[in-house]
């Protein structure tokens, strides 16, 4: 079928436009909608698009930032408020699509693409929909599949305090590669002794994901070598590596520990 | 299927264009305008031969919706030489033997301008990351960075889009 | 740029006075590729262009029970299906050019499709979307068939038949072997002297070229009943050639521009694209363009073709290799093309730069359900030398020899005769090597720093040695169960092969142990003898004669397996999110 595009103003009225129809998409900066116009894909055959000023905002909030879901890459590179996430941002394609990939768009995002989200998911991360629920980003994730036409108004996140997060983006090409393994890591100390931690992958499943297994294992210790040596044994525990273009499941395992040892402690 | 018009400006010129819905402007540049400097290399954002300018800023063609650019400043290559006379960087391109098959050049030109209008002396990993969207499949990329840095040299970004 | 002239090496036989070497001359497109105005063939515009795209199977290998394109062929914007009833002269192979093997390949499929992505219909439309959404619209009944992915799995007696015009899974050579042979000297004899035999397994995944540009091909109708067709081709008379067989019409109806090509590296010379291009413009009487999009690009566009050698050397205590056999298998995935001709030229360059008195070598072209492969970079030879010059290295540190030396040594010198009973002419690898390895500051001795290319060849090395043939593997043997030639083989130490389909990694292993570095100024390489003049084996009674093996009538093509789902399609819809966008289905590669 052919494919007709909608924008409307606000995105109040694209959500109503996108729940009535169920052929539609929203598209964000066109990183993903387009490629599926490009290639065909015969999901869907209505784009709705919102020039909604909202969802290009970042509004701090106390120790919360609110990011509307059109702010992309670029514009978090250009955002003082938010440069804890330069890291993550500048890993995310290459500079043309910096200037296209939103926030938004990220949380729908198929592996092996998806760094930003993962890094969110550490930074206590709420999702704000456009009709005024929010959920937890992991409920979110595990919900995605089923709700394709959900339009995502912002996301809130906890600024963290200096060298607590910790982001690493594992690829073959460098600068700019599809991740092999992505790592985020929210890692607060209490009288030198880990406390409290968070850590997601992407590209390690089908959704970025939090690793309970790790963060158990990190409670508690010394940030260093001898301290994390049972978290890394812990690395893939419960997780199974997809196999795909980039690299093999086995592979995966085999390097999962080496990326999340170079995450937290560097180097 | 309806049409939509567009206007925008491409190399200082006034368009204006008739677009389908759901057409991308890869192609509504080659032939709506009959720009034939933007190329289709993978239609999903990974090789960078799309690559135009949207405002001085590097966008990929491929992934843009063509209604979107209305009332925007838009910039390729076949806009890049001043009448007969060559941009530094595709004097550099030519002088360093950055361009085998050709077929990234256009796409290359217009990420190193963005880069060379915004920060006109780059470092190395500068100039690398400026290009790191555009896919070469020939030179190696070390013919390509070189020109881009020769051209900064000789003053490229001084130079008015 | 700097180019540094060795003008010392073979300085009386060359004259020096170069016009361009080293000078730097610009490329007369440079200009074009620069100011976007290079002509590549989708940098021309037409009113009323129509688009292209095709029906592809989702499966390795299947029956086509039926296809139903009657709700595609009234959907908007749909001008003409082309079937394959339509195409004039549906049956042929590249190198048909060259009166070189048989017709195998249709280019639209109707019986059975034998890789992912083979085409069995076309459709014409007046957009791109269009053609892709009547595309959708196809309903095609497969059968899905067992399929075979590895190149000895497929020379099995039980392997599926890939390609049914060659039903023993291998080209037939001289209308007589399943494989390419290479008989010079008397290896068997030459191993039971040698002091060491080092075996080793090499093997190379088809590597896809992935230019920028993909294939495709623009026609439309010109004066005088032509067609004018602007292709991406590296191969222009191979294309318009093809293109006039399989369209039935006299070449000099086709016009065809070629010229810019944004990347080829042998992945344009299938010629697929214009013929199918032309045939739409005739059928419909509008231009027409026939564009891979990247998907296709990488997975129908033919790659080089995955290679597997099995190498033996008898080698001496000094150093020297005395006899060398390879058995060589090149994947050439469901149809020929190109591959035929390849093992020719591999087998050709075989032992490789080195004299060797005694080489044995068994190549097959073997068809396996994968996507056709056809050239890249060093067509026919890049693999081989992986193989040749990784089993160099694994013989010189098992002598305890300084690779580059062991070279040296080993290397290939001026009035030496070759495998191929061509006399070594012009021989340059000793100075190449020598200067490699000063670049490199690698340590050789003197006497290896003094070796020459034009010293120490012919003689006895000129001799064409007694040579032991056989008549083992004639076309059909192997099918039939009787064992032949090429064997599959176990080496030591074997190294666990992936399997074909499902990748199951090995097991961790410890790192190899490091090559030996010499030390500065302490060579740990045991001191060989000087390069000694071959010394011919010990004389011996002449072999026994091997009694003729009947020949054998082939055998009828084995009956496909009827097929019920034993194996499970790998779905290929239209829109693919997640993994199997990224599943390789020429198997994962090792990491």
């Amino acid at each position: 079928m052919s494919i007709s595009v909608k924008t409307f103003a606000s995105s109040a009225e694209a959500a109503s436009a996108l729940s009535g129809d169920r052929t539609a998409r929203f598209m964000g900066g066109g990183t993903l909608i387009m490629r599926a116009v490009n290639e065909g894909d015969q999901s869907f055959s209505t784009v709705v698009l919102a020039n909604d000023p909202a969802l290009k905002q970042v509004q701090p909030q106390g120790d919360r930032l609110i990011i509307g879901a059109g702010v992309t890459m670029a514009q978090i590179l250009a955002s003082r408020d938010l440069d804890f996430l330069h890291p993550v941002a500048r890993a995310v394609g290459g500079p043309a699509i910096r200037n296209m990939a939103t926030i938004g768009g990220n949380l729908f995002a198929e592996p092996p693409y998806g760094d930003m989200t993962a890094a969110l998911l550490v930074l206590d991360c709420q999702v704000m929909l456009a009709g005024g629920q929010s959920a937890a980003l992991a409920d979110f994730l595990r919900d995605r599949a089923r709700e394709p036409r959900t339009l995502v108004a912002s996301v809130s996140i906890v600024r963290p305090q200096s060298g607590v997060f910790k982001f690493r983006k594992a690829s073959r090409v460098k600068p700019k590669g599809v991740s092999l393994m992505t790592v985020a890591a929210w890692v607060p100390q209490s009288g030198g002794r880990v406390s409290g931690a968070r850590i997601a992958y992407s590209s390690m499943g089908p959704t970025p994901m939090r690793v309970p297994a790790v963060e158990q294992a990190l409670e508690g210790v010394a940030l260093d070598e001898a301290g994390i040596a049972n978290a890394l044994a812990a690395a893939t525990s419960g997780i199974e590596p997809p196999t795909d273009a980039i690299a093999s499941s086995w592979y995966r395992r085999e390097v999962a520990p080496v990326h999340l040892k170079r995450t937290l402690l560097g180097g | 299927m309806s049409k939509k018009p567009v206007q925008f400006t491409l190399n200082g010129d006034s368009k204006a264009v008739f677009v389908e819905d759901g057409q991308n402007l890869l192609d509504v540049l080659r032939r709506g305008v009959g720009d034939l400097s933007p190329k289709y290399g993978c239609g999903q954002g990974t090789c960078g031969a799309c690559t135009v300018l949207i405002d001085g800023e590097p966008h990929l063609s491929c992934l843009t919706l063509a209604e979107t650019v209305e009332g925007r400043s838009l910039n390729s290559t076949g806009g890049l030489a001043q009448g007969a006379d060559l941009h530094p960087l595709q004097d550099a391109f030519m002088r360093h033997f950055a361009a085998q098959c050709g077929f990234c050049s256009s796409g290359m030109l217009m990420a190193a301008k963005a880069l060379l209008d915004r920060n006109p002396n780059p470092s190395r990993d500068e100039v690398v990351e400026a290009i790191s969207g555009n896919i070469c499949r020939c030179t190696g990329y070390e013919p390509i960075i070189e020109a881009i840095l020769d051209a900064a040299q000789s003053g490229a970004g001084r130079r008015s889009a | 740029m700097s180019v540094e002239f060795r003008k010392e090496l073979f300085a009386n036989e060359r004259d020096d006075n170069l016009n361009e070497i080293g000078k730097g001359t610009q490329r007369q497109d440079a200009l074009g590729h620069v100011t976007g105005r290079s002509p590549y063939f989708d940098d021309h515009l037409f009113e009323g262009l129509l688009q292209i795209r095709c029906v592809r199977s989702p499966h390795h290998h299947a029956r086509i029970r039926s296809v139903d394109y009657s709700q595609a062929e009234n959907m908007p914007g749909v001008v003409r299906i082309i079937r394959p009833e339509d195409v004039p002269n549906n049956f042929n192979t590249l190198l048909s050019l060259l009166n070189f093997g048989r017709d195998d390949e249709p280019l639209l499929s109707s019986k059975k499709v034998s890789y992912i992505g083979e085409p069995v219909l076309a459709i014409v439309a007046g957009t791109d979307r269009q053609a892709r959404d009547a595309v959708a619209a196809v309903r095609v009944e497969w059968e899905v068939l067992p399929h075979v992915l590895d190149v000895e799995e497929a020379l099995k007696p039980d392997a599926p038949v890939v390609n049914e015009v060659y039903p023993n899974n291998t080209f037939d050579y001289h209308d007589k072997y399943d494989h390419q042979k290479l008989r010079y000297g008397d290896v068997e004899t030459a191993f039971s002297q040698a002091d060491r035999i080092v075996e080793g397994r090499y093997q190379m995944s088809p590597i896809e070229q992935a230019p920028v540009e993909t294939n495709g091909a623009i026609a439309a109708p010109e004066t005088n009943d032509r067609f004018v067709c602007y292709t991406s081709t590296q191969a222009l008379f191979f294309s318009l050639g093809t293109a006039a067989k399989l369209l039935n019409v006299s070449s000099n109806r086709l016009h065809f521009i070629g010229g810019t090509v944004g990347g080829g590296f042998g992945g344009k010379v299938d010629s697929l694209v214009e013929p199918m291009a032309i045939l739409a413009c005739m059928l419909t009487g509008k231009p027409c363009r026939f564009v891979w999009d990247r998907q296709e690009e990488m997975q129908v566009g033919a790659p080089r073709g995955g290679e597997r050698w099995y190498l033996k050397d008898g080698v001496m205590n000094d150093g020297r290799i005395i006899a060398r056999q390879f058995t060589g298998y090149f994947d050439s995935g469901a149809y020929t093309r190109l591959s035929s001709y390849a093992i020719i030229k591999g087998t050709a360059h075989l032992p490789g730069p080195y004299h060797i008195p005694n080489v044995k070598a068994d190549v097959f072209c073997v068809y396996t359900n994968r996507t056709p492969a056809t050239a890249m970079r060093g067509f026919g030879v890049t693999g081989v030398d992986f193989a040749i010059e990784s089993q160099m290295d694994k013989i010189a540190h098992e002598v305890g020899m300084n690779p580059v030396e062991f070279r040296i040594l080993n290397a290939y010198r001026d009035g030496d005769m070759k495998a191929h009973r061509r006399e070594a002419k012009n021989c340059a690898l000793i100075e190449c090597v020598q200067v490699a390895a000063e670049k490199a500051n690698w340590p050789i001795r003197d006497e290896f720093k003094q070796a020459s290319s034009m010293v120490g060849g012919g003689g006895e090395r000129a001799k064409i040695p007694h040579t032991v043939t056989d008549e083992d593997g004639k076309i059909g043997e192997r099918r039939a169960g009787r064992a032949g030639a090429g064997q599959t083989r176990t080496i030591a130490p074997s190294t666990p092969a992936p399997a074909p389909a499902a990748y199951t990694p090995p097991p961790p292993s410890a790192p190899p142990a490091p090559a030996p570095q010499p030390a500065a100024g302490q060579p740990a390489y045991a001191h060989p003898a000087a390069a000694p003049a071959y010394q011919p084996a010990a004389p011996h009674a002449p072999p026994p004669v091997t009694p003729a093996v009947a020949p054998a009538p082939p055998p009828a093509p084995a009956a496909p397996a009827p097929a019920s789902e034993t194996s499970t399609p790998s779905a290929r819809p239209v829109n693919r999110p997640g993994y199997s966008r990224f599943a390789s289905n020429s198997g994962f590669r090792r990491r």
